[in-house]
């Protein structure tokens, strides 16, 4: 039962706030865009407090919510830097991650959005797929 | 007002990512790996989080302005470029090879650092390296 209420919920608080941050700001929230702001511009202190929330909200197992799944065993860092890597030029150079084109841009079906989401998605898939 | 709205933003956003166990790069790859034991979450968090977010842009398209701000900054590019493609393609290799997007990856400096360190500072990298290319092009 978990595995399709925990989601939903999940879904529904990340749907929820970025609407409330819609209306109230008049901004999308695209994660890697507001991380590079905290990073590259001036106006730090909106950025830096968002992202100060996420980590505390995200790191909230056990207060709130069981883990279900175990987190992966630690992996090479190697392969976290290459990720890494990849994740920070891949979103800048294409504008979005999965916050900013694959919710904010879904639901006001922008095209760019749409066709990021799909591209991302299918790329994963088939790195999911070569590498496991 | 914007201070408490982003900071409570990114706390909620958060807890949303932590319930959903989006934090978790073992669920993302379980979503990923659809030819192997597939986990459909992040389909469910998605589709919940696109509902909601489409009402809240049939509330927007209803209005002239946000509650807190003069007018409305929502993107409004249109065109498919070849950087929009070879970015996405980019960051879905990066995503499958950890089961990190940014998001996650934040949260795992506090939940899995031992990741999360060399995932944030290559990040870091990445980002800053664009950042780069457009100050010098």
């Amino acid at each position: 039962m978990d595995t399709i209420f925990n989601p939903l919920v999940g879904g529904l608080l990340i749907g929820l706030t970025a609407t409330a941050y819609l209306l109230t700001t008049g901004r999308v929230i695209g994660i890697s865009g507001i991380f590079s702001q905290l990073l590259f511009t001036k106006g730090r202190l909106l950025p830096f407090l968002f992202i100060a929330g996420l980590i505390i909200g995200g790191s909230a197992y056990g207060v709130l919510t069981e883990q279900t799944v175990a987190f992966p065993e630690t992996r090479s860092p190697l392969l976290l830097t290459l990720s890494g890597l990849l994740v920070g030029y891949g979103t800048r150079l294409g504008g979005g991650c999965t916050s900013g084109h694959g919710v904010c841009g879904i639901s006001r079906l922008s095209p760019r959005s749409i066709v990021a989401t799909v591209i991302f998605m299918a790329a994963a898939i088939i790195t999911v797929a070569i590498v496991s | 007002m914007h201070a408490i709205i982003s900071l409570v933003a990114g706390l909620i956003f958060g807890l949303g990512l932590a319930f959903s166990e989006m934090t978790n790069p073992a669920v993302v790859i379980g979503f990923l790996d659809i030819f192997g034991n597939w986990n459909p979450s992040l389909i469910i968090v998605m589709a919940s989080a696109i509902s909601v977010g489409m009402l809240g842009y049939w509330i927007k398209n209803k209005r002239i302005k946000p509650l807190f701000a003069d007018k409305w900054y929502v993107p409004t590019l249109k065109h498919i470029d070849s950087k929009l493609i070879v970015g996405a393609t980019l960051f879905g290799i990066g995503w499958g090879l950890s089961g990190y997007c940014p998001g996650p990856g934040l949260t795992a400096l506090v939940n899995n650092p031992s990741e999360g360190v060399y995932f944030i500072l290559a990040l870091i990298l990445g980002s800053g390296v664009h950042t780069l290319q457009n100050r010098t092009a």
